[in-house]
Order: C-alpha cells, then sequence, then structure tokens
C-alpha cells in the first residue's frame, strides 16, 4: 500500500513537471506488480491498477470515467447442452466457441451502460459478452454463450464490479482486483480506458506475467516435455509409497 | 490450507484431499477393490477436470493396491497364479477397451457410454451381490454350514487344467483368463480398476474361497492400473502427481487400517457392505442421468477431435 502511495506521489510530480504540449486527456498508469508467480501455496492474488489523467487544458465538459479490464489467457472451449431422451438426459448439441478468456474482470467507476457507448464498446470489445464473442463466434449461438458467461460468471472467472474504480479530484483512479486461486498460467492483459461522455478519450494496455514457480514448474514441464518419464515417476512414487506406508505399518504393529 | 495443483491448474484444500484418500483407502482396504470407481466420482465433484481426475484417480489406485497386497501376502491372501492368468487376460481385455473407447469419443457420446455401463454393471453386481450375501447370512442363521464351493461347474470340465494351490483350485484356465479380459475390457471402457467387477467374478463364477479374492484381485489391479496411468501420462498429459501423492498419503494409511478392519469382518458381512456401497454409487450415477440437471450446459475446454 506504501508503494501504492509512493508511486502515485511519483507520477503527480512527473505530471506537475511535464512538459505542456498536448491539449487531450491521456492516461497515466502502473500495477502493483507486473509477475505473479503460482507456487505450490498459491491461494490467489491481489494487484492494484493505479494511475491519474494527465491534462493540460482546463477539464472538458461532459462526465470523466475509468474502465479497467483484466484478461486471461484465452483457449477453445466446448459447450454442451443436454436433452431429455427416452427418459435420459444426455448431451445432445454442441456449439464450439474457437477462444475465450479463461478469466476476465471489468471494474468501473459507474453503471457500464451508462458510461460506455454501444459503439465504443463493440470498437474495443469492452463489455463480458463482447470480449468473448467478438474472438469466434456469431450471433446464431446466443444461449451457448450466455451459458458460457453464466458458468464462469459462478465460479468467478468473469466478473463485472460497477463502481469498483475510485476516482479522485477526476485525476486519480485506483482499481484493485483480486485473482482467484484457479489461474491459469500466460499473459494477462490489463487495459484502462479513460471515457468522457461515453466515448472513449485515451487507452492504456499493459501485462502481467503470471507463471507456475519452483516444484510447479518443473512438474508441468516434465508431464508435456517427457511425458513417459513422468508416467513411470508418477508409478514409482506411487509404489513407493504403497511400500512405506506398509513397512511403516508393521513396525508400528509389532 | 490450500494446495495449487500444476495440472489441474486449480487449488484445492490439502486436508480435503488428505481426507477424500483416506475414506477410498480405507473402502479400498476392506473390500479389495481398488476405489477407483469413488475416487473419480468424487474428484469430479471438488472440481478437478474430470479427464485429470480419471488419471490420476488410477495412480493412487496403485499406491492403494501396492500396499493392500503387501499385507495379504503376509496372510497368505493371493494366488499369485491365478493372478498372473487373470492378468494376462486384463491386458488383452483393456487394450481393446481403450481402443473401443477412443472410436466412442470420436463419435461424442463417451459421457452416456461410461454413465450407462456404471449405472448397469454397478447395479447388476451390486444386486446380485447383495441377494447372495443375504441368503448366506439366513443359512448361517439357520444353523446349516455354507454351501460347499466345491461343485462340478462348467469351469472343471475344460480343457489345459491348471492347479491353483492358493485357491485350492484344479481348473481350466480358460474361464479365468476370459473373465480377466472382460474386467479389463470394461475397466478401460469405465476408466477404473476394475476390482468391483473382480471380486464377484472371482467368487461367482470361478469359485474361489474369498481369503484369496481380495489379494488375487488387488494384484491383478495394481498392474491395470499401472497401466493406463502410463498411458493417460503418455497420451494426453493428465496425470498429476501432486494431487496423486497427497490422495496416495491418505490413501495407503487408509487402506492399512482397512486391512486390518477387513480381516475382523465376517465375509458375508463384508459382501453384503460391499454390495450396499455398489448399489449406492450407482443409484446416484442413474439419478443424475434421469433427473433434470440444474444446469443443462455444460463447458469443456479445449475443442473435441
Amino acid at each position: 500500500m506504501r508503494g501504492v502511495t509512493l508511486a502515485l506521489a511519483l507520477i503527480l510530480g512527473a505530471l506537475a513537471a511535464g512538459p505542456a504540449a498536448a491539449s487531450e486527456e491521456t492516461i497515466v498508469a502502473g500495477l502493483s506488480q507486473n509477475r505473479i508467480g503460482i507456487s505450490a501455496n498459491f491461494d490467489g492474488s491481489e494487484i492494484i491498477v493505479y494511475g491519474a489523467v494527465h491534462r493540460d487544458a482546463p477539464a472538458p465538459e461532459g462526465a470523466l470515467d475509468v474502465i479497467v479490464t483484466v484478461e486471461g489467457p484465452s483457449g477453445p472451449v466446448t459447450v454442451r447442452r443436454k436433452e431429455r431422451r427416452f427418459g435420459l438426459w444426455i448431451n445432445t448439441e454442441s456449439v464450439k466457441i474457437s477462444a475465450a478468456p479463461a478469466f476476465y474482470a471489468i471494474a468501473t467507476t459507474a453503471p457500464l451502460s451508462e458510461i460506455l457507448s454501444e459503439t465504443d464498446n463493440l470498437r474495443h470489445r469492452i463489455s463480458i459478452p463482447r470480449a468473448i464473442r467478438a474472438v469466434g463466434i456469431g450471433e446464431e449461438t446466443p444461449q451457448f454463450t450466455d451459458a458460457l458467461i453464466r458458468i464462469r460468471g459462478r465460479t468467478g472467472a468473469y466478473l463485472l464490479e460497477e463502481g469498483a474504480v475510485d476516482l479522485a479530484g477526476e485525476t486519480l483512479f485506483r482499481a484493485d482486483f483480486i485473482l482467484p486461486a484457479n489461474l491459469t498460467e500466460g499473459l494477462f492483459d490489463v487495459r484502462i480506458f479513460l471515457l468522457r461522455a461515453g466515448v472513449v478519450v485515451d487507452s492504456l494496455e499493459t501485462q502481467i506475467d503470471v507463471r507456475k514457480e519452483g516444484l510447479e514448474r518443473i512438474l508441468y514441464r516434465l508431464a508435456y516435455d517427457l511425458p513417459l518419464v513422468y508416467g513411470v515417476l508418477a508409478l514409482v512414487l506411487a509404489a513407493f509409497a504403497g511400500w512405506a506406508a506398509n513397512a511403516a505399518f508393521r513396525i508400528l504393529r509389532s | 490450507m490450500q494446495l495449487y495443483l500444476p495440472i489441474a491448474e486449480v487449488s484445492i484444500n490439502a486436508f480435503l484431499l488428505l481426507g477424500l484418500g483416506g475414506i477410498v483407502g480405507l473402502l479400498s482396504g476392506i473390500f479389495g477393490v481398488g476405489g477407483g470407481f469413488l475416487i473419480t466420482p468424487l474428484l469430479m465433484f471438488i472440481g478437478i477436470p474430470p479427464a485429470v481426475a480419471v488419471a490420476t484417480g488410477a495412480n493412487q489406485v496403485v499406491a492403494s493396491s501396492v500396499s493392500g497386497v503387501l499385507s495379504q501376502m503376509r496372510r497368505k491372501g493371493v494366488d499369485f497364479r491365478m493372478g498372473i492368468v487373470l492378468l494376462g487376460g486384463g491386458i488383452v481385455g483393456a487394450a481393446a477397451g481403450i481402443w473401443v473407447f477412443d472410436v466412442l469419443r470420436r463419435a461424442g457420446q463417451v459421457d452416456l457410454l461410461v454413465q450407462l455401463s456404471y449405472v448397469i454393471f454397478l447395479g447388476l453386481i451390486g444386486a446380485l451381490m447383495f441377494q447372495e450375501s443375504l441368503r448366506a447370512i439366513r443359512r448361517t442363521k439357520k444353523g446349516e454350514g455354507p454351501r460347499r464351493a466345491h461343485q462340478h461347474l462348467i469351469v472343471h470340465r475344460l480343457p489345459l487344467k491348471m492347479k491353483f494351490r492358493a485357491s485350492g483350485l484344479y481348473i481350466s484356465v480358460i474361464p479365468p483368463v476370459a473373465v480377466g479380459a472382460s474386467v479389463g475390457f470394461l475397466a478401460a471402457v469405465m476408466g477404473v480398476g476394475g476390482g468391483f467387477i473382480m471380486v464377484p467374478a472371482m467368487i461367482y463364477l470361478l469359485g474361489m474361497p474369498t481369503r484369496v479374492v481380495i489379494g488375487t484381485s488387488l494384484f491383478q489391479i495394481i498392474f491395470v492400473s499401472a497401466f493406463s496411468t502410463v498411458m493417460h501420462a503418455y497420451t494426453s498429459q493428465s496425470v498429476d502427481i501432486l494431487l496423486a501423492l497427497v490422495l496416495i498419503i491418505g490413501g495407503v494409511i487408509g487402506a492399512q487400517i482397512g486391512t486390518t478392519i477387513g480381516a475382523r469382518l465376517k465375509a458375508e458381512q463384508l459382501r453384503i457392505l460391499l454390495a450396499l456401497l455398489v448399489l449406492a454409487v450407482s443409484f446416484k450415477i442413474a439419478l443424475d442421468l434421469l433427473l433434470e440437471p440444474s444446469e443443462l450446459y455444460s463447458l469443456v475446454p479445449g475443442v473435441l477431435p
């Protein structure tokens, strides 16, 4: 928290000293961390996105709003629907979604529908349905994408937090995100949008590198690079554990 | 204490996993089943992806079976000759099963196949065992001695006879090979070790004495589940060693306690308990098929072929 305050102070200092050239409003921002390591006892992580609005002229008319999105790596997903056939509930139809983010969180200063125009939502694919539909599938299967959003929303993988961005004095903003324990490895995109009356006037993009570390990394790489060695290792470990437990109990009993 | 699993990519409470392994190990020790038919549904229930649950379950079964076999060996409860004959059939059956599984996976109906075979086989075997053990308990109450296993069944008329001293049998090798093959086939299709089918098949089809059934079944299960662990690790990278290790620690302790309890229970009681357990699992899966699910949609990460 202290680091954040310090960084904010530095940003403000930079703003005050900065050259007065551009007339538009721009974003200056930072993250509390650019790297997240997943170790064996990883149980989620908190990241803080903080920044300031840089402007040379007096603030123009219209409400100022900020939207921050965090998007995890995308991967293909098959969505299946169950139907009753011969009295049994079985999978019938399925739709393949070529890419949907494994994690997607949005924080805003006010309700999304009030601060973001549909055109800019479409262009920057900000809202949850836009972020998914933009990458891959068409509009003909809305129930399947709705189901994807509903299921991932329930597990906390898709998150919309309206009003979670603090904006102070039309200049300083800050958003806190809690990344869940069930993170997948990869580059997470952080996007910050500055809006005036529903229109995106500036945006900034940065990344967080989420990686497995230590034992997690060694096991993961071994499983994919040398699968046969990994399989035999799993067997040897299991057989040894079985023998060791048996031997230990025999000593305990005698 | 949360534990992040590198292959499953989820974070789960380590004590929950220890307890789960312990319960399954306990049952495995008491009944001589590998526990695959319990551990796999339980892992999926707590949020492990199905593919990882099946493969890691197989790995855990290896450990609990090794531990169980060592205890049974000291009690002279393993008929190695019978185990090897069963295993020979089992490997052939498992290879055929893996092939059929793959064909159905391509057709997109493997879920239904797995669920239906669980319901049918667990239900059938559970009901048969339950009925048999009730009859046996009634007989003992009436004061009659147990029926002699030494009847002249069809197994005594086939050629290629072999002596199975530990089981006290002199029968043809064709029935054990056939039993091994069909159990191996079903085990591969259902993603389990196959102990819950093997145990009753040994008692009722081969006429083996209950004393050697558990040890011999566990002996055979070690190799069937070892085979499928390596297959899964090699083809789909779905074995999570860290998850397996925690389950194993819980499981081996449970299995040791289970073997002690199993040795104190009477054979009829043992069978009726196993029958009830098998029926319960079958009933639960049948309900899933018959009742309308609260969420009609399901997600499968990755594009199916």
